[in-house]
């Protein structure tokens, strides 16, 4: 079994190296001190487990899983945070609110073992509900040709379903991300970002006006030139959004 | 319940003074119409007695009853029936007393419409003044109440914010303690001590009080130790004091949530060694602190705004010393830096 420990206190992860040397068919592979290093040893080692923890320089835990298409099984560990606590009962292996005694960590890999299987799945509905849960993003990190780009909402024209992926259009091109229009519509603040059709996410400040196309349809027409297709819903939404 | 203006010290002699210049002045114009002299005392004597009780039946009945509405109106109503009672009652009595006597009788009955009017003069007057009295005390107390409550939320307010002393930071200490506790118990123990003491500074300190820049160093320097316990491959920081200033004053705990977001965003704002600095000089007739931090324009969690640590600082600020501009932050080359100004004054305490 190969375990990661992320977490950018070294104390911290001493903690949890001191507390598996009980479990010796647990090897670490690796240390790593930042999301960046946790994207990389992931591809590298394909752990079965990692210990996470949230808060971490540039980007957090939940936004390094968001990076990787087959997120391996996660134990959280971290100080109290409030907000996340129930997507972690739902989805999560489990989670270690530090600090954490020994008792209570073997309990953990104990639950891991035990639900080994289906953990992993797990873990992409973890990273959803803790998205609905902790509300709106102010960024979106992506991750092209193994570099982890952070895009402020700002510079994010619009978004378009692809299968199972999402295009994120930006004045530097597009960024593909794994992950839902319906989690974007969630997630992204409501004020800035409307869903104005199936498979559009629009930025509001982009729009510079809107034609009217077919039946009770529109275009929206961006500052870039691009037009997006407005559904009648979607129009109803825009409508209400720009107070028009 | 507010107390008639009649229990101020000295004003009870005014007010009997007042009538007994009125009874003085009525009992020589009486003597020049040509009646004996007792007419004339007994006369303006019950005249102004009677005027006076009336008065201050009037001052009492204010004391338990103000009228909100139409207060004139009803200043106006009593003085009349007031009034008309008065020159009743008086003529009657004196009728009784002086019945004999003619030319004192056909005096008092010519005289009763210019009583009534000098009756109704004087309540009036007395009563607007009480109703003048009342109303401002009631004003007062309304005010006092309302600064009451004003203080009640601030104080709740300040309480609130110095509260804000971040749990994340005693859970990750703690944390921090019990992976040292095996491998390194002495250092364990020393974090212990340092931990204890800057949450014994953080509770017995009064979130209006100043204290002295030297004092709130004193604080800041255990949270900067333990950070350092936590973080000391990537932290360090840069204390330069200018030697005057420390005995300056700054309010408690403003400077370590000061540095604490500093840290919190150098941290988690970019990768790799991370230095905070803490410069404090005197500009003018104030204290100047400025805490700078490295930080990524780009991806900043904050996206360039204050965050909330800083929008705390600047509430606090604004709470103590009624100013909005005390705190001011800038951002260029990737330094971020916070400056806190602080005004110095003389008292230990403000309000």
């Amino acid at each position: 079994m190969k375990a990661l420990i992320i977490d950018d206190e070294p104390l911290a992860r001493s903690i949890i190296k001191e507390y598996l040397t009980q479990h010796p068919g647990i090897e670490i592979i690796q240390e790593c001190n930042d999301g960046f290093e946790g994207v990389k040893a992931i591809m590298q080692h394909q752990p079965d487990l990692i210990f996470l923890d949230i808060q971490m320089p540039k980007i957090n835990g939940f936004e390094m899983l968001e990076l990787i298409e087959q997120p391996p099984a996660v134990i959280f560990t971290t100080a109290f945070e409030e907000y996340a606590i129930k997507a972690f009962e739902a989805h999560a292996v489990d989670y270690l609110l530090k600090p954490f005694g020994k008792e209570r960590f073997d309990k953990a890999i104990q639950k891991w073992m035990e639900t080994k299987e289906k953990s992993a799945n797990n873990t992409r509905q973890l990273i959803d509900a803790v998205v609905a849960s902790t509300g709106q993003q102010n960024r979106i990190v992506v991750r092209e040709n193994g570099k982890i780009k952070i895009i402020p909402l700002a510079d994010i024209h619009y978004l378009e379903a692809a299968d199972d992926y999402v295009k994120i259009y930006t004045t530097e091109g597009y960024f593909l991300k794994n992950k839902t229009m319906s989690s974007f519509e969630n997630s992204l603040p409501k004020d800035l970002f409307v869903r104005t059709h199936r498979s559009f996410i629009v930025n509001i400040q982009m729009i510079t006006r809107l034609d009217p196309y077919e039946k009770e349809t529109y275009l929206a027409v961006l500052s870039t030139g691009k037009k997006i297709p407005v559904s009648k819903t979607g129009y109803l939404k825009l409508k209400e959004v720009l107070g028009i | 319940m507010s107390k008639s203006f009649l229990s101020n010290k000295g004003v009870p002699f005014i007010f009997a003074g007042w009538w007994l210049v009125w009874t003085f002045l009525q009992w020589n114009i009486l003597l020049k119409f040509g009646i004996s002299e007792t007419e004339a005392i007994v006369d303006s004597y019950l005249s102004n007695i009677f005027l006076g009780l009336s008065c201050l039946l009037i001052i009492n009945n204010m004391r338990y009853y103000l009228p909100k509405k139409e207060k004139y109106w009803y200043v106006l109503t009593v003085s009349l029936v007031l009034s008309f009672v008065w020159v009743i009652v008086l003529k009657l009595l004196l009728g009784i007393i002086f019945k004999n006597d003619t030319a004192y009788l056909n005096i008092l009955s010519q005289s009763t419409t210019l009583r009534f009017g000098f009756g109704f003069l004087m309540i009036g007057c007395i009563s607007t003044v009480s109703l003048l009295w009342f109303t401002q005390q009631d004003f007062i107390q309304t005010e006092n109440q309302k600064r009451a409550v004003e203080q009640l939320a601030k104080d709740a307010e300040l309480f609130k914010l110095r509260q804000q002393l971040h749990p994340h930071f005693l859970f990750n200490s703690l944390n921090s303690i019990s992976a040292l506790i095996v491998s390194q118990p002495e250092k364990a123990r020393h974090m212990v001590q340092q931990l204890s003491d800057f949450l014994r500074g953080t509770l017995k300190k009064e979130e209006h009080v100043l204290n002295s820049l030297n004092e709130e160093l004193q604080h800041l320097q255990l949270y900067l130790d333990i950070e350092k316990v936590r973080f000391g491959h990537r932290l360090n920081t840069v204390i330069q004091v200018e030697e005057s200033a420390r005995l300056l004053q700054v309010p408690a705990l403003l400077l370590q949530p000061a540095v604490e977001n500093a840290i919190k965003f150098g941290l988690y704002d970019v990768i790799g060694a991370v230095t905070i600095t803490i410069h404090a000089t005197i500009q003018g007739n104030s204290l100047q602190i400025e805490i700078t931090n490295p930080f990524d324009e780009h991806t900043s969690q904050t996206a360039g705004g204050t965050g909330f640590g800083l929008a705390s600082i600047k509430r606090r600020l604004f709470l103590i010393f009624g100013r909005a501009d005390l705190l001011t932050t800038t951002a260029h080359n990737h330094i971020f830096t916070a400056t806190i100004l602080i005004p110095q004054k003389n008292e230990s305490t403000y309000y």
